[in-house]
């Protein structure tokens, strides 16, 4: 079983004040840490667990410069026997430009499944991975939170809203999109990384690659980042904790709710 | 002028909440911008129940009845939509952004070359061109999206962005049915079943006390004080998807869109950063009181109160006073 698992290196944004850039089109990047896009993280050990089981190879490949290949060496350390950087230079990139590139290098590839993450956590777009599957031309489902492959096809799993799930049947090859707690990623500790550096990591610049303009021409242009719009937002509670939880407490009662 | 389709999601014969709050603001675009609302149905017999339900939201509902619809498969509804796009050039197409229109609404905008902006909290309508409104950062911050020009354009809704009013006034819409076309394609997907994943020893539906706990709580040892909390105060244990995802609680203690919708009369969130998935999940909460260390987490601003502070803090200070 070939895998292609496709990963991308993301802002960490959680406790962290996000401060908008000048032009209003995006934040200061140049204080915040970098990490694996969470979602993606689980596509690399579900393409890892899938290869210990049925052997194969896992391809991982993103797009970006060469602080980004920090997520390649992290997926070769799980286990990926091989990886691909697109450069992509100064292009401008949305989810229709980034889908587009990906088909092109993967479509080279021999694969059976391809997987990605649901969605990035810095633009939330939930695109990327399906645009691809049909510039690939192969079947599809998102938000997979089980995969059984069996011969041709695969049982897969996918989680509905609503606390249900849907299973079906899809012929091989596919690519999924990957949600996040279909299974538990493995540690990855900074001596395994160090041994990574032995695999293969080749790096390809976006002009190689042939794409047409209107390939690498974005759909849709961010005009204006802004904060959320004021609510009337919450009352803070303010003092030592005892006080807090005075008031907490004071709080619940009141609602009615016998403690 | 131009038409607003709406692709109708229903679930084992129902109209989802989705499709209802997408018809409601295409109406209200449409109203504004003289454009035609069009639903569009694909769906075995349960057609029945549905199109009646959709036909008093939407002036004209197309109908393609066929067994092949009996449940939901992103391939046949790209392959139906495309061609109906190519045929009708609606100006805008709304589908959800739930687990099915994301496998859908891609599909299209490649099939279709409309482009394709999802998860819109809001859509603007300005000298003929649409833009939209969608967050970025898990919420913590909003973009305005502009597309490149079309002549249509595709739109993911986020569920619960645009709230139907309960005093709807009803019209009468009327119902075209359509042949399938013939030729379509084979699918290499097949339905096997649905499955109940929020049913367990607890229902958190039912608790008047919620004590939930999210991502903050760090470790899975720590849960155990929480659940102690929960004990002493007379309440239920509950928690938000990354506990899940982490397995340090089974799946039925989850709140928000792909766990349970709760109402409890109140919710105490304590280390739950308050991502859309999960607010979506309290709407019906009487109360809400939150910790988190992040006086910028979004949970502070759906919450009734707030307490910036490590949660072990507010925690063992409460355990003292019961």
């Amino acid at each position: 079983m070939n895998i292609v698992v496709c990963v991308k290196r993301v802002p960490m944004t959680q406790e962290v004040d996000l401060i908008i850039d000048e032009g209003k089109k995006g934040v200061r990047e140049d204080e915040l840490a970098y990490v694996i896009n969470d979602w993606d993280n689980y596509a690399i050990e579900e393409a890892v667990l899938l290869q210990e089981k049925f052997g194969g190879t896992v391809t991982a490949v993103t797009i970006g410069d060469e602080e980004d290949e920090e997520v390649l060496r992290r997926a070769l350390a799980m286990g990926a026997d091989k990886s691909v950087r697109v450069d992509p230079g100064d292009r401008e990139l949305d989810g229709f430009v980034v889908s587009g590139i990906l088909a092109k290098v993967i479509r080279d590839l021999e694969f059976d499944l391809v997987l990605t993450g649901v969605q990035a956590d810095d633009d939330n777009l939930g695109m990327v991975g399906i645009m691809l599957a049909e510039k690939l031309e192969v079947g599809h489902a998102s938000v997979v939170v089980g995969v059984e492959p069996d011969g041709d096809s695969a049982r897969v799993k996918v989680e509905l809203e609503g606390g249900m799930d849907e299973v079906s049947n899809l012929r091989l090859p596919a690519l999924l999109t990957v949600q996040t707690g279909i299974n538990e990623p493995r540690y990855v500790s900074i001596m395994g990384i160090r041994k990574a550096r032995k695999k293969e990591l080749n790096v390809v610049g976006v002009e190689e690659l042939g794409l047409s303009e209107e390939e690498l021409t974005p759909m849709t242009r961010i005009e204006e980042v802004f904060l959320p719009p004021e609510t009337d937002g919450a009352e803070m509670i303010e003092g030592d904790s005892s006080a807090v939880a005075e008031q907490i407490l004071r709080i619940i009662r009141e609602k009615g709710v016998g403690i | 002028m131009g038409e607003i389709l709406v692709v109708v999601e229903h679930r084992q014969g129902e109209v989802r909440e989705i499709s209802k709050e997408m018809l409601f603001k295409a109406g209200e675009i449409c109203r504004n911008a003289s454009h035609e609302l069009v639903a569009v149905v694909l769906a075995d017999n349960a057609a029945d129940n549905i199109v009646p339900e959709v036909a008093k939201m939407a002036e004209r509902v197309l109908v393609f009845q066929d067994d092949r619809f009996n449940n939901f498969d992103s391939h046949l509804y790209r392959e139906v939509l495309a061609r109906l796009v190519r045929e009708r050039n609606p100006f805008l197409t709304l589908m959800g952004h739930t687990s099915w229109g994301m496998d859908l609404a891609p599909a299209l905008s490649i099939k279709s070359g409309y482009p394709l902006a999802t998860d819109c909290v809001d859509i603007v309508i300005e000298d003929g061109r649409p833009s939209v409104v969608r967050q970025i950062y898990s919420g913590k911050l909003f973009s305005r999206v502009s597309f490149r020009e079309s002549t249509g354009y595709l739109i993911t809704v986020r569920p619960g962005a645009f709230l139907v009013p309960e005093e709807q006034p009803e019209v009468e819409g009327k119902t075209e049915l359509h042949e399938l076309y013939p030729d379509m394609a084979e699918t290499g997907k097949e339905f096997l079943e649905f499955v109940d994943t929020g049913a367990g020893d607890v229902d958190i539906t039912q608790a008047d006390l919620l004590v939930s706990v999210g991502r903050g709580v760090g470790e899975e040892e720590n849960i155990a004080d929480v659940q102690e909390l929960a004990d002493v105060m007379g309440g239920t244990l509950s928690c938000s998807r990354p506990v899940v995802d982490k397995n340090w609680l089974p799946k039925y203690h989850q709140v928000g869109t792909s766990g349970k919708s709760v109402k409890p009369k109140v919710y105490f969130a304590l280390g739950i950063s308050g991502a859309f998935q999960h607010v979506a999940g309290i709407a019906g909460a009487g109360t809400v009181i939150a910790v988190n260390k992040d006086p910028k987490a979004p949970i502070f601003r759906v919450a009734d109160y707030g307490v910036v502070a490590d949660l072990f803090n507010v925690v063992s200070a409460l355990k003292e006073k019961l």
